[in-house]
């Protein structure tokens, strides 16, 4: 849809919509949003079906989402289940994503969590059953029919016994209000009935984005518009001093330079007019605060004031460990990354007097219309955020922080503004990925079991998403003078409290996760505890695929490895030995089977300059959000230390399968981002900013990569729950890789990304170094 | 300054300062979806654009340097209707995530495969390595391209 339509469509609407601002009183049935999901701020009513579908006059069905499609597949996997639901064609599905003005607040697309959301009992999957459920009434009342003597296929519902007595759901509702709400007990298809779902249908919007049709973010233009360009700070921590605007005034399409405290930007008519008068502009900055050494940084984390949470206590690690027959233990380091999307972000704002509209490619539609409201100092019901697609996001990119821009450049002109930041802007800004320290260490009995597991771990956190309160947590909203979520010291921890949450994978899969007196863990370990310290970080993070569940996974998954070559045991093997879920189980058997896995201990340790490997990693992602297990196979050249991947196979069971391919895209693409991100990827800055700002300084794999063959096993669960597919293999790549690099060589890799200078010194060092 | 362009067969005369990138030109005078400014350092490929049978980076090169050139954008390949060959492969082999990549990863191939219908997997692989997918779709695009060499050798 173009913005054009959108906006058309939304003056043809807007006189329809459903206003109910009793929705703050919320009930658990609103609630049902996924983690993404927050207090509810729409007009939009969850509770009513045609809040969700609707059945126009054609026949078609148009349905309202807050999932947005982030180039998961997601809208194609949406328009799949909203098809089968309603027995009509999936081309015949429109779907409106994450427009405030008429989408339902389903909070952000993240975490994997659209799935959980709305492929399950609630939220659009339950409002899809309902209108399934209403169709049939109406044309079994319409054509005389017992309603159990209805079919419907296509859109069309006939009687089972005489298929010539038969009605279409446009000649039923066609353009017309259903007016009733969703019903909490509607039943949905079972899927071994599914004849659309759980099919390998293609991508609705593929045709569009390989011939330059699709409307990205970057594309919208609107009446009037003109271009902005940020100035950012040149250090962490710079004020603004004064700007001459005279420096720029007399450049060609030149606006107006618009202030906010620290936030600096320049309007012209041209964009790049616009990024010429943002580089020539003269100001003046206070020095930075200044930033730790990179070097040491881990050892830094260490010592800084912490808040400190304990995911699980046993109480009796110590009190085990002292009769343990063995202790072992390693430490490993993960760097910030970056999610660094491949076209800078872009927003187009339009701020009038009495309305502001935004177009955006936020994850998070609703939040971002209470972001910009607040930063402009506008009431939320006065903005409109139009979800427009955009460049990968993978948690949170830059989509966030340039609606501000472009929403207080709009404000600081009064016309449409367009923003779309520089490389630089977008990379020494963003919200990276967690760097994290990791202290793992276990007590093994005489016969080589884990009896104790304790985990350690500290980690930098400032801003991530704004939520619906705290523009400061992302760059924009800092500089215009918003604090981020602030940072409160805790230490000692609490001991844990409510229920076993291992959402961030803290707690690996080998312990039993009792807390409470109750047991949420996917293993036998009973001795246990993951404690974890938070630190006030220098630069902002959020969000980055498989956040902390990465980092920690790497830690649990590696260790796991030393552990079981500690005891001669096969890594598979010693894994199983641990595993009481059945689920993570068979993922795990599943991708040692698909790999023809040799059950044997490492290392291989083969001979020659060429070393060959194999590794292993398992994870139930956030303990409740899909199962998956990776096999790596690697060339390890012991001269340069380049690893080279030759083949990776994932086994993953997300429950019941609804887009098998668009699964097996998730598995791909999450192996080889994950495959960037252990052999290369990392943040880099000297005493005052940010180094690595563009594609030279920050190390992404390329399409001229020499990657591996990538197997997938998908493990379908018709009567599960819906699980996320998105960040399950990324999660296990550095460790999976880590291990078959230990089992081809014999060297042991504690520190992402893997680069040949830290294989080499792996190679040199004594097989014991770093335990 | 008036620079004349010609592209996807049409002619254009815009009047813009002529160190302008052509990027900019593209997307913003012409409207065009195709050409994307992903880093406006010559390093992703978002911005690629077919001059005179040439992969180039529009987000570096001058406006003033390609006047009168021939200029291919990826919508000037082939239509929703009616997709290019090379086109029809990323199709058919579902090779996109977010998308954001498409321009250059299929206009790179494109001029390669146009000049070198033989070349090797190596030889695709060397052409592509200057070309950034950060949803890392490699494997499903290298596919696609070769799908295309494949069809059209």
């Amino acid at each position: 849809m173009t913005a054009e339509q959108t906006r058309r469509d939304f003056l043809k609407s807007s006189g329809a919509l459903v206003v109910c601002f009793s929705a703050t009183t919320l009930e658990p049935f609103a609630l049902e949003q996924g983690r993404g999901g927050a207090a509810q701020r729409s007009q939009v009513d969850v509770k009513l079906l045609d809040s969700w579908v609707g059945v126009a006059a054609d026949g078609s069905v148009t349905a309202h989402t807050g999932k947005c499609e982030l180039g998961q597949g997601i809208q194609t996997a949406q328009a799949q289940l909203i098809a089968e639901e309603l027995s009509v064609a999936v081309e015949s599905v429109k779907l409106v994503m994450c427009d405030t003005s008429i989408c339902p607040d389903q909070g952000t697309t993240s975490g994997s969590q659209s799935h959980p959301t709305n492929f399950n009992h609630a939220n659009l999957a339950l409002a899809c059953a309902t209108a399934r459920e209403t169709l049939i009434d109406l044309a079994a009342t319409r054509l005389g029919v017992p309603r159990d003597q209805m079919t419907v296929d296509r859109g069309v519902a006939s009687a089972r016994t005489d298929p010539q007595k038969k009605v279409t759901y446009a000649e039923l509702v066609g353009g017309k209000a259903f007016t009733i709400p969703v019903n909490p007990s509607a039943k949905r298809k079972d899927p071994r009935e599914w004849t659309v779902l759980g099919k390998p249908v293609a991508r609705v919007d593929l045709p569009a984005m390989v011939t330059a049709q699709l409307e990205y973010v970057h594309n919208v233009r609107v009446p009037g518009m003109v271009h902005g360009a940020v100035v950012r700070p040149p250090e962490v921590g710079a004020a603004l001093k004064s700007v001459d605007e005279a420096s720029v005034r007399s450049l060609p399409g030149f606006i107006k330079v618009v202030v906010r405290k620290n936030f600096v930007g320049v309007v012209a008519e041209k964009p790049w007019q616009a990024m010429r008068a943002a580089a020539a502009l003269k100001a003046e900055w206070s020095a930075g605060s200044g930033l730790p050494p990179q070097a040491g940084f881990y050892d830094y984390l260490r010592k800084q004031p912490s808040r400190d949470t304990h995911v699980v206590d046993s109480g009796d690690v110590d009190e085990t460990s002292a009769r343990a027959a063995t202790i072992v233990k390693a430490t490993y380091r993960h760097p910030y990354q970056m999610h660094g999307s491949m076209g800078s972000s872009c927003a187009v704002a339009d701020v009038q007097s009495d309305r502001v509209t935004v177009w955006s490619s936020t994850q998070s539609a609703y939040p971002t219309r209470s972001g910009v409201a607040t930063v402009l100092g506008v009431p939320a019901e006065r903005v409109r955020v139009v979800f427009t697609r955009g460049s990968g996001c993978y948690g949170i990119n830059g989509a966030d922080t340039v609606a501000y821009d472009a929403a207080l450049l709009s404000q600081g002109v009064g016309r449409p503004v367009r923003v779309q930041l520089s490389r630089k802007d977008e990379m020494a800004w963003e919200n990276y990925g967690f760097a994290y320290v990791i202290d793992e260490r276990v007590a093994l009995d005489g016969a080589g079991n884990i009896i104790a597991w304790n985990h350690e771990s500290w980690a930098p956190s400032l801003g991530g998403r704004p939520g619906y309160e705290t523009p400061g947590n992302v760059v924009t909203g800092m500089l215009a003078g918003f604090e981020p979520a602030p940072f409160a010291p805790r230490s000692p921890a609490p001991p844990p409290a409510g229920r076993f949450n291992n959402g961030s994978n803290a707690a690996p899969s080998y312990v039993t996760g009792c807390v409470g007196g109750a047991c949420g863990g996917t293993g036998t370990v009973k001795s246990e505890r993951v404690l974890t310290h938070t630190i006030r970080s220098p630069f902002f993070t959020g969000p980055l695929r498989s956040p902390s569940r990465l980092q920690n996974t790497f830690a649990h998954e590696s260790f796991m490895d030393e552990i079981a070559a500690r005891v001669k045991a096969d890594p598979v093997e010693y894994r199983l030995r641990h595993l009481r879920d059945p689920r993570l189980v068979d993922v795990v058997k599943a991708a040692a089977k698909a790999a023809a896995w040799e059950t044997r201990p490492s290392p291989r340790a083969s001979q020659g300059p060429l070393a060959k490997g194999r590794g292993i990693a398992c994870v139930l992602y956030e303990g409740d959000n899909g199962y998956c297990a990776l096999v790596a196979e690697v060339d390890v050249d012991r001269a340069s230390g380049r690893i080279v991947v030759k083949r990776l196979v994932a086994s993953q069971d997300c429950g019941p399968i609804s887009s098998p391919d668009g699964m097996k895209s998730q598995i791909e693409g999450g192996a080889l981002q994950g495959m960037s991100r252990a052999l290369g990827e990392e943040v880099t800055w000297d005493d005052r900013k940010v180094t690595s700002v563009d594609w030279r300084t920050y190390h992404s794999l390329t399409l001229g990569a020499q990657v591996p063959a990538i197997e997938s096993v998908l493990i379908n669960r018709p009567d599960g729950e819906a699980m996320g597919a998105g960040e399950t293999t990324i999660t296990l790549v550095a460790a999976a890789i880590g291990n078959a690099v230990f089992d081809a060589t014999g060297a042991r890799l504690r520190e992402v990304p893997f680069t040949p200078e830290r294989v080499k010194a792996a190679l040199a060092a004594p097989p014991s170094a770093g335990l | 300054m008036p620079v004349s362009l010609r592209v996807n067969g049409r002619t254009h005369t815009v009047d813009v300062d002529p160190q302008t990138p052509l990027l900019y030109v593209l997307s913003d005078d012409l409207a065009l979806r195709g050409p994307k400014f992903g880093c406006g350092l010559g390093q992703c490929g978002a911005c690629t654009v077919i001059a005179g049978g040439r992969a180039i980076r529009s987000c570096v090169t001058p406006v003033s340097s390609v006047d009168g050139a021939d200029l291919v954008t990826l919508e000037g390949l082939g239509t929703i209707e009616s997709p290019h060959p090379l086109q029809r492969a990323f199709i058919d082999t579902q090779a996109a995530q977010c998308g954001f990549c498409l321009n250059g990863v299929i206009l790179t191939a494109k001029a390669f495969l146009d000049q070198n219908p033989k070349a090797t997997d190596v030889q695709i692989q060397q052409a592509m390595s200057g070309v950034l997918c950060r949803c890392f779709t490699n494997v499903r695009m290298m596919d696609a391209i070769k799908r295309y060499r494949e069809k059209t050798a």
